[in-house]
């Protein structure tokens, strides 16, 4: 994909804010966002769009710096605070703020109206191919669906090229298939222009299935960042289960597909447990992340017979704590660890205590591919 | 009739509605937009005319122009003549008259505009007054016209202000609605009732075309939040 245009590469972005938004929450967070995608995962409430607010200049940190390589754009200490307008950012808003009154055209073209009006149109025409969108250039917001008013509003954005993305889930309200499609276009978009591109986003499979980097952030607070295999191994945080979704995440190798059946086996790295899923677009061969929450797993004392849950496997009780009202079992099986919750009344009637030898059953459905496809 | 007088108050309100957008414009701006938490000062300010009894109003302006006053003396200074009693005068104390009837409805027009599409416009690059003519202003429309055609109607009706500052100069000062006072205390009745159903009908003209236009606004430029 051609730019029109070379991006002026600032390199990495580095925050650090301190923000008292109000008597009961502070905002707190340090990080680097490298090229590429960074995504903020957390619930609603949690800062996310505050990061993004601080970042883009709208919403002024009581103390920290934020810096784009070399170009500081806020430091407290130094008393910087560069204007919205010089930051050079691209910012989608969750409701995406497209000029109402103007057409897709004048849309895209708000950004470059300093640049001669020949190159501004030549360069708008590319944004809008690579975003297939040209044949709406006449339209205004109101006359085009959801999924175009999404391409429309990052197209807006990046054709400025600016030195850093800020998405505020600009694709919640699509379907899947859309979703994807859009975000296969950014992807290659960035492929060539590589700047750190931060995607706030509430649902873990898209932050794990997207990102390169993840940062959980949860009261404002970052709870956990790195790679998505860092995040997800982390200590077993609660709040991070919480916030992902998932108490146990396993990286594995299909095994076997059985199209017909609509699933397939994989091996857990590190074990010689395997697990049928259900079918996702991967291969034989392929890497997979199988994520499961440790309500889902069921406990049984001994073999289990005449179950409609296809996985059934031996394990060993390794630990256990009680947690308020729950019981939160940690489970050896064969060199892979599950997290299990069970109920004081359950552990009761099982007998069961660390060492002890049970049965552990999953349902196909309750594994969870969190990596849709194979990207890697 | 009295056609100087019409032309005269038609001449007036155009004027004063000239300079309203000049002056009111940036007030509604400032006041949609200011976090100062002094803001409601200078609301109360902008809507004293409101409340205030036309006499009173025109009572000060009168004292602030007099050749007692230092605005009096340099405007003579200037000009080689007084501001009372004249057009200039007259259009000045209108102007103030006037002023909230042109800045709520631009300011609430303005504070309607989602915060998000000027914060879009900003990290766009566009700098305030870009993001004013071309966000702002466009969106709004419906509340200018709204303010434009008020003040206009508001002026044309005027009467204790005139009184007070401008007294009752045929050809300078003499609007509409002086009159028709000195027709109804010449007992010309007749004369009264043509010039008072041209003012209402003309009143009632502008409104009609103002509420259609902004019905019209509305239906052309939905808001999609």
């Amino acid at each position: 994909m051609a730019s029109g245009n070379s991006a002026i590469r600032d390199g990495r972005l580095s925050v650090r804010i301190a923000y008292r938004t109000s008597n009961s929450f502070t905002l707190e967070a340090e990080f680097e966002a490298p090229a590429g995608f960074t995504m903020i995962l957390g619930p609603s409430g949690g800062g996310k769009t505050t990061i993004l607010n601080c970042i883009a200049g709208l919403a002024r940190p009581d103390a920290g710096r934020i810096a784009l390589g070399a170009r500081v754009m806020f430091d407290s200490a130094a008393r910087i605070d560069m204007p919205v307008a010089e930051r050079r950012l691209g910012y989608v808003f969750q409701n995406l703020a497209l000029f109402p009154h103007l057409t897709v055209a004048q849309n895209v073209q708000y950004g470059i109206a300093k640049i001669p009006a020949e190159e501004r149109r030549a360069r708008m025409m590319t944004m809008l191919e690579s975003f297939r969108i040209a044949h709406l250039i006449a339209r205004k917001p109101g006359e085009i669906s959801g999924g175009e008013r999404q391409r429309v509003a990052l197209a807006r954005s990046i054709v400025t090229n600016p030195a850093a993305i800020l998405l505020d889930e600009p694709l919640i309200a699509l379907d899947n298939a859309t979703r994807s499609k859009i975000l296969d276009d950014l992807r290659a978009w960035n492929a060539a222009h590589e700047i750190p591109i931060l995607y706030v986003t509430h649902s873990p499979a898209e932050a794990f299935a997207l990102g390169e980097r993840v940062l959980v952030l949860d009261g404002g607070r970052i709870l956990a960042q790195g790679t998505a295999q860092e995040v997800l191994a982390t200590p077993r945080h609660e709040t991070i289960a919480q916030v992902v979704g998932f108490e146990n995440v396993f990286d594995a190798t299909v095994r076997s597909i059985a199209e017909t059946q609509g699933t397939m086996l994989c091996q857990l790295d590190g074990s010689t447990t395997r697990l049928e899923v259900p079918l996702g677009h991967a291969e034989t061969g392929a890497r997979v992340r199988i994520a499961i929450r440790a309500g889902d797993i069921i406990v049984a004392g001994e073999r289990p017979h005449g179950l409609s849950a296809r996985n059934s496997f031996p394990g060993r009780v390794e630990s256990m704590r009680r947690e308020g009202v729950r019981v939160v079992v940690m489970i050896d099986a064969e060199g892979a660890t599950f997290e299990v919750h069970l109920t004081p009344g359950a552990i009761d009637a099982l007998r069961i205590e660390a060492g002890k030898e049970v049965w552990l059953v999953i349902k196909t459905y309750s594994c969870n591919l969190v990596e849709p496809s194979v990207r890697s | 009739m009295d056609w100087s007088a019409i032309f005269l108050t038609i001449r007036l309100a155009l004027v004063v509605c000239a300079i309203l957008l000049v002056v009111g414009t940036p007030i509604a701006w400032w006041l949609s937009f200011t976090r100062w938490r002094w803001k409601f000062f200078v609301e109360s300010i902008v809507a004293l005319p409101i409340v205030l009894p036309p006499t009173v109003l025109g009572f000060y302006v009168l004292v602030a122009m007099g050749s007692n006053s230092p605005i009096g003396r340099w405007y003579q200074s200037l000009t080689g003549h007084g501001l009372p009693f004249t057009f200039e005068g007259l259009a000045i104390a209108s102007v103030i008259y006037s002023l909230p009837f042109a800045v709520q409805p631009m300011a609430a027009a303005f504070s309607n505009v989602d915060r998000n599409l000027i914060n879009a416009s900003s990290i766009l690059g566009a700098s305030r007054i870009r993001t004013f003519l071309r966000v702002v202003l466009p969106l709004s429309v419906g509340g200018v016209v709204t303010g434009f055609v008020l003040s206009f109607a508001h002026t044309l009706g005027e009467f204790g202000v005139v009184l007070m500052v401008g007294g009752n100069i045929p050809g300078v000062t003499r609007t509409v609605s002086i009159a028709i006072y000195d027709h109804v205390q010449a007992l010309d009745y007749a004369g009264a009732n043509h010039m008072a159903i041209l003012l209402m009908a003309f009143s009632f003209v502008t409104l009609s075309i103002t509420y259609a236009l902004n019905r019209r606004v509305w239906a052309v430029w939905p808001m999609h939040r």
